[in-house]
């Protein structure tokens, strides 16, 4: 079969009109909208997975590149195209979409509709930010995003959700409008958006390092990196499990999809004049950031210190493949850094989707999310004690899931920078491991510890078929990762070799 | 001559029409003055007709050099006109709910139409300064007219006092650039200063341009001259708010266009620092104060000066692009501006301004639709695609940035993420609290139709700003 669809035009634009058919129907007819909004998600996922076995693995070409003029005056373009990095993440999405739909099922009551639409629309935006590839359209959909995520946590959140998603929002924004000058002043020089143009573009040092430092502002707040990391907790904590998941697997790895697209190739001189700083940020998200998670008290909150600090992996994937380099002076390990920290995004997609999924399937019987509310669930609910043990296991990054690919060749490859670089990193397979067994263990194990967890029913069917889906697909991408790695590597080889070219002229 | 007043004909049946609409004001005998508003809106609709009908193949200058007509003037006139229709319906929904019909509030409106038109064509700072007199005395009038009402008398005055000031101000910077050059017509002015240029000292010229610069800066409300906003936003009718918000903005960046692009253009490096520090201080002091505010017309007072300074931030930059970048600005900031009011006049009720931003508590569970609307303007207005007000904070940024003034780029945006938390607690305030009441909002079929579609052209905009953008150039080259 040989498919010449615009399949990235209508990954993009099927959920996002599906969105405002369903915010059409209203909250009326309940059931219909559900199974519509279902199977919209599920038809995407199709699509993306069509486009999967089309997409050819053995180039670091954009694929199923669209074009159109957009705004012709500017030179702005609807310009689509993807290459192996973004791919992933962009099948990353569908899947995740599928499932927080499905999670949402019987747990959203009120304005279903609206919610349901929101999760559509965002699902299209997320996918055109990965598919993009001109800078306008991909910060327009960048932008755009905020808008239903927004309104998700402020209406569906919890007691101090309005506080939490206008931070959310405000810090967002604040970071992505440099991000707009610094695009804007390229454009200046190039005349044009095009991305690709702009990796291409000379740049004296000075001016790499002014828009290195905007790009940085506007994804280390997006992905988060510490000191810019506070909204996140707070976002995680109010927004709805659904919401949750999708800021966790998705929104994140935005910011570092806009690092290894923008940062990195763009201002390759500054990247590397500043890798220093980057990696001793990242290594106090990893180190720092852990401890903080251990000592939570709230499930959500100590998930999302766990993000907080492994998101500190890809970002130390992707900044210390110079140090390599130049200890090295070969390629292979910082590619293989870099390909870690890729890994790691797609791993965690999945793995911390499915522990905010668990503490929602928690929450949604106990309405509670205090560490200390609970005690002894293993003897109430044995089938869901066994999901999250899994998904415990791979937070901590055992071998055998995917939690361990990631952290493992980012680990080996900062090992060829410094010892002690790696010697850091690796301590977060204690912290990992501490923070998440020993919350793993007060909830789960022990005595009943009251009348709310005795009364526990265990999980019904359609949450065992999510967390079923997703213990497969960890322990799938933890024992064969190599179908990730296939599609990404020309890619990746690809991007090495053009930033390790000095662009300074 | 017969050329001359076949330049002028769109004005010349204006006014003629207008002065009918007077006495068939007086003819209209139903207490909702169906017939005048009635008449005056097709006056509107002849008059744009003929805006179309005699588009000039060129720049055609009339009287001595006094009036032009240029394909600029041409977009800046149907804008105008089209703006105030949808306001005048707006402000007809208003009347009629609050039963205080006034026939004069449409044949005020009309000359107001009347002295813009004429500000969009002036070649001379005579012209100039006739448009707005005229404009300025229709809208005094306007705001009194609830005669009984404290507060808009005291708008009224304070308006009045300011607004004569700042008259006085650009007739005195008038005077001096007459003085220096002995012209009147902007062309003249222009080509005194490219001849002088050496003597760029001149001091009477730069004492003539800053008062000027005064009287533009009165006239929109820019920082320090804002202080009339506010009062004159809140005490006025919503319906006289909501059209001193939209046209006459439009009208007054023709006024800044003809003086500093058509008159000044060789003075940019004079009146250039002064607009930067005019709009930092707008986009600070406006942002920021609007946050303190409870009563929602005063926050979009604000909001306003802070929309002025991002405005000037066009002009700033002196060349074509970013004159049309200010165009565009201010094209979509009269959209926004205009769906704004128009949903604060909804939800008034007979005797009752929704004017206080409690009343849109609840919103979306009242009428999901319309607080839909509403958050499209209000994102609109923070600048956050996909709708319109990005593009046009976007045009703006991206000429400053050309101009290499990347400095006062970051500051602007970084205002306008201060802005976006006023604009996002609106959208809190209707999305995420309850309602104090389920009173169901009644509205017209037609109100329903005109709000909808003033959202949705914001949000089509956002989408498609190419064609905007291009008609904004072609207007200033």
């Amino acid at each position: 079969m040989d498919f010449n669809l615009p399949f990235l035009s209508l990954l993009i634009w099927t959920p996002i009109l599906g969105g405002i058919w369903v915010l059409f129907l209203g909250d009326r007819q309940e059931e219909t909208l559900k199974y519509f909004t279902f199977g919209v998600s599920v038809l995407v996922f199709v699509l993306s997975l069509l486009a999967y076995r089309e997409f050819d693995i053995t180039t670091s070409q954009l694929q199923f590149v669209e074009f159109r003029e957009w705004i012709s005056v500017f030179n702005i373009n609807y310009h689509l195209g993807i290459d192996g990095i973004a791919l992933p993440l962009i099948l990353l999405t569908t899947f995740t979409s599928v499932l927080v739909i499905l999670s949402a099922w019987d747990v959203i009551e009120t304005r279903i509709s609206q919610f349901m639409a929101a999760f559509l629309m965002l699902e299209g935006m997320m996918i055109g930010v990965f598919s993009s590839a001109d800078a306008m359209l991909f910060y327009f959909f960048w932008e755009a995003m905020l808008i239903p995520m927004f309104l998700i946590i402020g209406v569906w959140g919890g007691p101090r959700r309005v506080y939490a998603t206008i931070k959310f929002f405000l810090y967002t924004f604040l970071g992505s409008v440099f991000m707009l000058v610094a695009l804007l002043y390229l454009y200046s020089r190039a005349g044009s958006f095009n991305i690709q143009e702009l990796q291409n573009l000379a740049l004296p040092m000075e001016a790499q390092k002014l828009i290195f430092i905007a790009f940085f502002l506007a994804f280390a707040v997006k992905i988060p990196m510490w000191p810019v990391h506070t909204w996140l907790p707070d976002a995680h904590v109010e927004a709805p499990t659904a919401g949750s998941v999708i800021l966790a697997a998705i929104m994140l790895k935005m910011g570092g999809y806009g690092f290894i697209r923008f940062s990195l190739p763009i201002t390759p001189d500054a990247s590397m004049a500043l890798d220093g700083f980057m990696i001793t940020l990242s290594l106090i998200a990893i180190v720092y950031i852990g401890f903080v998670a251990l000592v939570q008290s709230d499930m959500k909150k100590l998930i999302a210190y766990s993000s907080i600090s492994h998101m500190g992996f890809v970002t130390l994937g992707f900044f210390i493949g110079f140090s390599i380099f130049v200890n090295s002076e070969s390629s292979s390990g910082a590619i293989m850094a870099l390909e870690g920290g890729m890994m790691q995004m797609i791993s965690h997609g999945f793995i911390s989707s499915a522990l905010f999924l668990c503490v929602g399937v928690l929450y949604d019987r106990v309405h509670s999310r205090e560490i200390s509310a609970y005690g002894g669930v293993a003897n109430t609910m044995p089938k869901f004690a066994a999901f999250m043990m899994l998904f415990s296991m791979a937070n901590a990054g055992l071998p055998g899931t995917s939690g361990f690919v990631g952290e493992f060749l980012v680990i080996l490859g900062s090992y060829q920078a410094s010892f002690w670089i790696a010697f850091l990193a690796a301590i977060t397979l204690i912290l990992g491991a501490a923070y998440t067994l020993w919350m793993y263990k007060r909830v789960i194990f022990g005595e009943i510890a009251n009348d709310n967890v005795a009364e526990l029913k265990d999980i019904n069917s359609r949450e065992m078929f999510i967390l079923a889906v997703l213990a497969f697909t960890v322990l799938l991408f933890g024992i064969w990762p190599a179908p990730v790695f296939d599609i990404m590597h020309p890619s990746i080889e690809n991007l090495f070799e053009h930033i390790i070219q000095s662009k300074v002229g | 001559m017969m050329s001359d007043i076949t330049l002028l004909i769109p004005e010349l049946v204006l006014l003629v029409l207008a002065s009918v609409a007077l006495v068939v004001d007086t003819y209209s005998e139903s207490p909702e003055k169906i017939m005048t508003y009635r008449f005056v809106q097709l006056s509107l609709l002849i008059v744009i007709t003929l805006i179309f009908i005699y588009i000039p193949d060129s720049t055609g200058y009339a009287f001595h050099n006094h009036f032009v007509s240029d394909p600029m003037s041409m977009i800046l006139k149907s804008v105008i006109v089209i703006v105030t229709m949808v306001v005048f319906f707006y402000s007809f929904e208003y009347f009629k709910e609050h039963e205080t019909v006034k026939g004069e509030y449409f044949v005020l409106g009309l000359f107001a139409v009347l002295g813009m038109m004429i500000m969009s064509s002036a070649a001379s700072m005579l012209s100039v300064y006739l448009g707005l007199e005229l404009l300025s005395l229709s809208l005094y009038s306007m705001i009194a007219m609830h005669k009984d009402s404290i507060i808009a008398s005291e708008a009224a005055m304070k308006y009045f006092v300011l607004g004569a000031l700042a008259s006085g101000m650009l007739l005195y910077g008038i005077s001096m650039l007459y003085g220096v050059t002995g012209v009147l017509d902007m062309q003249g002015i222009a080509s005194y200063v490219s001849a002088n240029s050496d003597q760029n000292s001149n001091l009477l010229m730069v004492f003539g341009m800053v008062f000027i610069i005064i009287g533009i800066a009165f006239k929109l409300g820019a920082v320090p001259f804002h202080m009339w906003v506010p009062d004159i936003y809140e005490g006025s009718p919503t319906a006289v708010t909501l059209f001193i918000s939209t046209a006459p903005k439009i009208a007054a960046f023709a006024m800044a266009i003809r003086f500093l692009s058509d008159g000044l253009q060789g003075m940019l490096v004079d009146w250039q620092g002064i607009l930067i520090v005019l709009s930092i201080l707008s986009m600070a002091v406006g942002n920021i104060i609007a946050i303190s505010q409870t009563n929602i017309k005063r926050m979009l007072a604000y909001s306003t000066i802070a929309h002025v300074g991002f405005f000037l931030l066009g002009i700033t930059s002196g060349t074509i692009d970013g004159y049309a970048g200010s165009m565009f600005y201010i094209i979509i900031y009269a959209l926004m501006s205009m769906g704004s009011f128009g949903m604060i006049i909804l939800l008034g009720r007979k005797g009752l301004e929704a004017d206080n931003l409690e009343d849109f508590k609840g919103l979306s569970k009242r009428s999901p639709w319309y607080a839909f609307i509403m958050l499209i303007l209000m994102f609109s207005m923070a600048g956050v695609p996909p709708l319109a007000g990005f593009w046009a904070k976007w045009f703006v940024i991206k000429e400053i940035v050309a101009m290499g003034y990347v400095w006062l780029a970051t500051l602007a945006v970084v205002f306008s993420v201060i802005g976006a938390f006023y604009y996002l607690r609106v959208i809190k305030l209707m999305y995420f609290d309850e309602p104090d009441s389920m009173v169901a909002i009644k509205s017209s079929q037609e109100m329903r139709f005109v709000l909808s579609m003033n959202g949705i052209l914001v949000l089509l905009l956002g989408f498609m700003p190419g064609m905007l953008m291009t008609l904004c150039i072609s207007a200033i080259t």
